[in-house]
């Protein structure tokens, strides 16, 4: 995820001429990409457990997603989410003062507001009487924000809890070399002129030289988009296939905004600029186009380019949780049940970015479901490669066996179903704020589409994983 | 370790035995038509890349041997001549190994130098011709490609190499005492550079791949993958194959060019070494150096450094025939001959003969976190094993604890870790004050005072809370395994582990076997010892059991030698100039010298007259003196921290004066005085056989070259005996028996092979 930090959309040159092509052209590249028709809805039994309650979302929101260093680049962190609180309570109406707990998840954190939950609710005008923290779990974040919310009111000690998450991917912590650090801190000890003089006696130029956020795994020292690019090789995914699944992203993402379906999006007047009320790294583009980029990690032949991978995002977003109990009460009519999660983890080195394989059959399993039951996917896009990785291991069965611990294959997942509203590659990826739109989204498709089950999984960071049945609230 | 059966060169071939009528293999053709009859060597044809597999059946390895360069030349021959194919690429079908080198029999077999020149010779022409190859060749090296293997992949017109910790490039020739013979002299110079090429030449040493391209030994990298829908192994080697093959596409339609950027520093040096005057003194240089290092003893590093000179500067025909003549000349000396030998025995040592253990060792606990606790306890969590480390103080807990923990950053400094992994093995340590968790462990292994009482108080300690499967292992350098072995419950399961220090530096480990210790228990500890990278020998049990019997007659004469008047550093010179590593008086000091006078006093009492000589009275004294040598700051010498200077001990005079004795001068010439130490040495070895200590002669000779230090060009003291002749030694050894008594009393076995000329312990 960090790692897309070094390669951004940018250069890939942007063009309205890219997308008129497009249009001539629409998803050509593969038949197996083709969308299909809407799923028919089921009616089905509800996974709702004995004695424990349901937790429902009344509904969720996000601030436009935006390229980093566009239109929020002179914004901090607890401005974006703030916008999204804003948004949330704006859309809900919730009085401010039923909310009992608020969480966000962030992972580039700006070190004055590390706490970046308080800092926005105290900013949106939250009661200083309601607690916030903050999360950290890479680009599963959010989802670990939505998951400790659905925690604390399961076990009743919440009704109401706000989770959401942020990232600001346009300034990050750069700091000083540990040397330079140490000098610091210790000329704020030293007593006397002499101590003084002769501690910066020890100066040296390379001491200036600035620390940047780690762009690669802490353990393995390995850059995300290298790890990607090894997966896609592993599991034999050539570029024309990235390149084309990644076209497909940008494609249903236009086609979703231009149709209006991204209700999730709340506008954002930025201070001192215009509003924002859409993203703006949609970009479908031509195979033609894509092919002629660079490997941007494993050069010269690597498979991962700036065109088939998330790139680096500016975004908030938020939730509103209940019991339905309470949700009822109030008069809301709620979208979605939060039902049965995990989390996963595995080989950070090999298996980085596998995480959704691991999660989905595992949640499946613990909420009685099968891939049948399910009528909308919605999986975290780091990269087109990662993707189509985890497609490839879900439908191996050497995999399954040697790897899983399962006699069988997960199985093959209908593409028809699957992020038909564009992706993280297409919609961007705001590390911390991603979940939360992944299970919104797949709310909306529900309510849209007409299903009763979706699916939302995601890898991050530390070879971690989450995945999550969201049911939909009967109408 | 000898990285491989390395002789970098390949025979005899029949280059026009191929008609040329092989051209109708059309695209998309996936086998040759000889297939089924090729079992080293196939290959299929990828678009208009013909993708060469080598594959020596019923092997680990693949190595250059006859069959495998007559089907290579066959195959090339077929590539050559068909139109359809543009360029290939040369692949090893294993996991692990490209080539690793020329096969070391075909060397054996050669009788005379010019034998040996001729299969130089072939191999220098099958590589000129890939060299010359108009279709261009890419190398894709995953695994091991050394020696010859080297020699053919820096012929090929590019390289490609998976980026794993197993891809190691190397030209380990000069370890077997003769040189890269098939073009490395010539072509490495030119390929990185001079000085570059003398390093690696010279020191043998292996190449991890990443540093390899820096260098400009390969000019692409290939990332290890995970799995996918394969192993990850069998993928990676898919997927080398699939870079390969468009970069051999690329350099075919010219669209890669085989050149790369040097550096800065790179293009500086190359350009000096355009200055005749500066490769002089490069050439004077490295030469003294080798000089000063191999103090005459090995002749191939010189001869490599003739034959990289006479290419630069006589031009490559002179080059190759040099290459090749003192490659002839080297195959036939006894060094190479005793080099080669310590690498089959080292092979040997490295298999477990005594089977599979019935339970494997998951956890071990190490008693004792000293210099040798620890050193054990660092090779094992190295491995991944889980170590239970326990000592009597905190303080000496957390002295172990630290030696391990620098120990394992020493190779984050070499990259050979990063930290991260440095502290996830660190992991597996435990460090503690009592037995807890030993009821779990499947091996003890004790490190404790070296001290019979000590050691049987913690036997019983053990033995109270392990399980019965537990092996019980004492790493004692002298004192009899039966004797500690007499308190146990379990005396199956006791068994010697004599590790030397430091323990993750020194390769060998000596194993005693008590009468009762069972085969099982054996095998456990064989095994637990290859895990830790040792290599291992197998000896009964006895006073001294094998390398400290055979060390104590050696350091009794070196007392007498001194007491003789003769100071320490002379003898230094004269050791080291026999061929030891480091030199007598330094080895005691290095050993200390009170565990000297132990060893000395309680294989004295066992062996009586024939470990006398030297008077134990000097070492009483050193010890009473406080002199223990480099652990207390004085010895022999005297030990500065930080300094690597030594300076002689003056305060030795008096000790050296009050017990001087009269030198002999009919055995008191400077080569009297080494042989007076290796006879010793080499006697008590050969007696350690005749009496059965020592299963064989190989593991005799690794462990006193691996162990001791004995000069490996002699091979190890049995190697010694079979190159030098008996008789000679005899000779030797009746000489100062005359002079000195029963001490050099050749024995049994020593004299059956004297008498009988064709005896040798190595047929």
């Amino acid at each position: 995820m960090t790692s897309i930090l070094t390669y951004t959309f940018k250069n890939l040159p942007s063009t309205s001429k890219w997308a008129l092509r497009f249009c001539v052209r629409p998803l050509s590249c593969s038949s197996q990409l083709r969308a299909a028709p809407a799923v028919q809805t089921k009616s089905k039994k509800t996974l709702a457990k004995p004695n424990l309650r349901n937790i429902v979302v009344v509904d969720g929101v996000r601030i436009p997603f935006l390229l980093s260093g566009t239109s929020y680049k002179d914004l901090m962190p607890h401005d974006l989410a703030r916008a999204a609180l804003l948004g949330l309570l704006h859309r809900t109406n919730v009085p401010k003062e039923v909310v009992d707990y608020i969480i966000f998840g962030t992972v580039i954190q700006e070190v004055k507001t590390s706490n970046v939950a308080r800092e926005a609710a105290l900013g949106a005008g939250f009661s200083d009487k309601t607690p916030a923290h903050t999360v950290t779990m890479a680009c599963i974040s959010s989802n670990q924000a939505m998951t400790t919310a659905v925690g604390l009111i399961a076990s009743g000690q919440y009704d109401v809890v706000l989770a959401g998450g942020v990232e600001l991917m346009s300034d990050v912590p750069i700091r000083h070399s540990r040397k330079m650090r140490k000098m610091m801190l210790d000329l704020s000890r030293a007593k006397t002129l002499g101590q003084r003089l002769s501690l910066l006696s020890k100066f040296r130029l390379n001491f200036l030289s600035p620390e940047l956020p780690a762009v690669a795994e802490f353990s393995t020292s390995e850059t995300m988009g290298h790890s990607a690019d090894r997966l896609a090789a592993a599991f034999a995914i050539s570029r024309l296939e990235q390149d084309e699944y990644a076209l497909r992203s940008h494609s249903l993402a236009k086609k979703a905004q231009d149709e209006g379906l991204l209700s999730d999006i709340v506008p954002f007047k930025v201070p001192g600029k215009e509003t924002v009320s859409k993203d703006n790294g949609i970009r479908p583009s031509s195979l033609e186009q894509m092919a002629k980029l660079k490997p941007a990690f494993i050069k010269p032949y690597g498979t991962v380019t700036a065109a088939n991978s998330s790139f680096l995002t500016d975004g908030a977003s938020a939730m509103l949780i209940m019991s339905e109990d309470k949700a009822l009460a109030m008069g809301y009519k709620p979208k979605a049940y939060l039902r049965d999660f995990v989390y996963v983890s595995q080989d950070p080195k090999d298996q980085l970015l596998l995480g959704p394989t691991y999660a989905t059959p595992k949640v499946l399993e613990k909420a009685g479901l099968t891939m049948s039951d399910i009528d909308v996917f919605e999986f975290h896009e780091a990269f087109s490669g990662q993707i189509l990785a985890n497609f490839k291991a879900m439908d191996s069965d050497w995999f399954a066996q040697n790897y899983m611990g399962r006699k069988t294959k997960v199985g093959a997942l209908p593409l028809e179903k699957f992020n038909a509203w564009g992706g993280s590659l297409s919609l961007g990826h705001p590390f911390g704020a991603t979940g939360c739109r992944l299970v919104m989204t797949a709310a909306n498709r529900l309510r849209k589409e007409g299903g009763q089950f979706g699916l939302v999984a995601a890898c991050a960071a530390g070879g971690q994983g989450h995945g999550m049945i969201v049911e939909t609230y009967p109408k | 370790m000898v990285a491989s059966r390395a002789i970098g060169s390949l025979s005899r071939f029949s280059a026009f035995g191929i008609p040329r009528s092989r051209g109708y293999i059309c695209r998309n053709f996936t086998r040759s038509s000889a297939l089924l009859t090729r079992t080293h060597v196939n290959y299929g044809v990828k678009g208009d890349v013909a993708v060469v597999r080598l594959n020596s059946p019923n092997s680990k390895v693949n190595t250059l041997n006859k069959e495998i360069q007559s089907e290579f030349m066959e195959v090339m021959n077929e590539i050559w001549a068909n139109d359809q194919i543009r360029s290939a690429v040369l692949i090893s079908s294993k996991p692990g190994c490209f080539v690793a080198g020329a096969d070391i029999n075909m060397l054996a077999a050669c009788k005379t130098s010019q034998e040996a020149t001729r299969v130089s010779q072939d191999g220098q022409r099958i590589f000129e011709k890939l060299e010359k190859s108009t279709k261009p060749i890419v190398a894709a090296i995953s695994g091991s490609c050394l020696g010859g293997g080297l020699e053919l992949a820096i012929s090929c017109q590019y390289r490609i190499a998976t980026k794993d910790r197993k891809t190691v490039l190397g030209v380990p020739e000069v370890l077997l005492g003769i040189l890269p013979g098939a073009g490395g002299t010539q072509r490495l110079p030119k390929m990185v550079g001079i000085p570059a090429a003398f390093d690696m030449m010279l020191t043998g040493r292996n190449i991890r791949a990443d540093r390899a391209k820096k260098m400009g030994l390969v000019d692409q990298l290939v990332e290890p993958l995970g799995p996918g829908v394969k192993p990850p192994e069998e993928r990676t080697i898919e997927y080398l194959e699939e870079v390969a093959v468009m970069f051999a596409k690329g350099l075919a339609d010219k669209k890669i060019t085989p050149k790369r950027d040097k550096g800065l520093v790179e293009k500086l040096t190359s350009y000096a070494m355009r200055i005749p005057f500066v490769r002089q003194q490069v050439y004077k240089t490295v030469e003294e150096k080798v000089r000063k290092q191999t103090k005459g003893l090995y002749p191939a590093p010189l001869k490599i450094i003739d034959a990289v000179k006479t290419g630069i500067e006589q031009g490559s025909d002179a080059g190759y025939l040099a290459e090749s003549q003192k490659f002839g000349e080297l195959a036939m000396t006894k060094e190479s001959k005793a080099l080669m030998g310590l690498y089959h025995g080292q092979v040997l040592c490295k298999k477990n003969k005594f089977g599979t253990p019935q339970k494997e060792v998951k956890q071990l606990a190490v008693l004792g976190a000293g210099l040798m606790g620890a050193g054990i306890a660092q090779v094992s969590v190295d491995k991944g094993l889980k170590t239970l480390l326990k000592d009597t103080t905190v303080a000496g807990l957390g002295r172990g604890q630290q030696q391990v923990f620098k120990g394992l950053n020493d190779k984050v400094k070499k990259k050979a870790v990063t930290s991260f992994e440095r502290d996830s093995i660190f992991s597996n340590l435990i460090g503690q004050l009592d037995y807890k968790d030993f009821e779990k462990a499947d091996m003890v292994i004790e490190a404790v005072f070296e001290d019979l009482s000590i050691k049987h108080k913690v036997l019983k300690e053990v033995e109270a809370v392990t399980p019965d499967h537990c092996v019980f292992a004492s790493n004692t350098s002298a004192l009899p395994i039966k004797e500690i072995a007499a308190v146990s419950k379990r005396p199956e399961k006791v068994i010697g582990m004599h590790y030397f220090s430091p323990v993750d530096k020194m390769q060998l480990l000596e194993i005693i076997t008590t009468e009762t210790t069972t085969r099982d228990t054996t095998a456990s500890a064989v095994a637990l010892g290859l895990k830790q990278g040792k290599v291992i020998i197998v000896v009964k049990d006895g006073p001294g059991f094998y390398t400290t019997r055979c060390l104590a007659p050696m350091m009794s004469e070196v007392i007498r030698i001194l007491q003789e008047g003769v100071g320490p550093k002379k003898l230094d010179s004269l050791t080291t100039g026999f061929g030891f590593p480091v030199g007598a008086a330094t080895l005691a000091d290095e050993v200390g010298v009170d565990v000297a006078q132990h060893v000395a006093e309680d294989l004295g009492k066992a062996f009586g007259e024939r470990f006398g000589g030297g008077n134990v009275e000097l070492l009483k004294q050193m010890v009473a003196k406080g002199f223990l040598g480099r652990k207390s700051g004085k010895g022999f010498y005297i030990y500065q921290e930080g300094s690597k200077d030594k300076n002689l001990n003056s305060d030795m005079d008096s000790i050296f004066a009050s017990l001087k004795l009269p030198a002999k001068p009919e055995a008191s010439s400077d080569e009297d005085i080494q042989y007076r130490v290796v006879t010793r040495f080499v006697n008590e070895a050969v007696l350690c056989l005749q009496e059965g200590i020592l299963a064989t002669p190989e593991e005799g000779d690794i462990g006193a070259v691996f162990g001791l230090g004995f000069p490996p060009c002699l091979g190890g003291p049995f190697r010694f005996v079979d190159l030098y002749s008996a008789q000679k030694i005899v000779d030797r050894l009746r000489k100062y028996e005359a002079v000195y008594g029963k001490q050099f009393t050749p024995c049994q076995l020593l004299l059956d092979h004297a008498n009988s000329p064709g005896k040798k312990f190595y047929q």
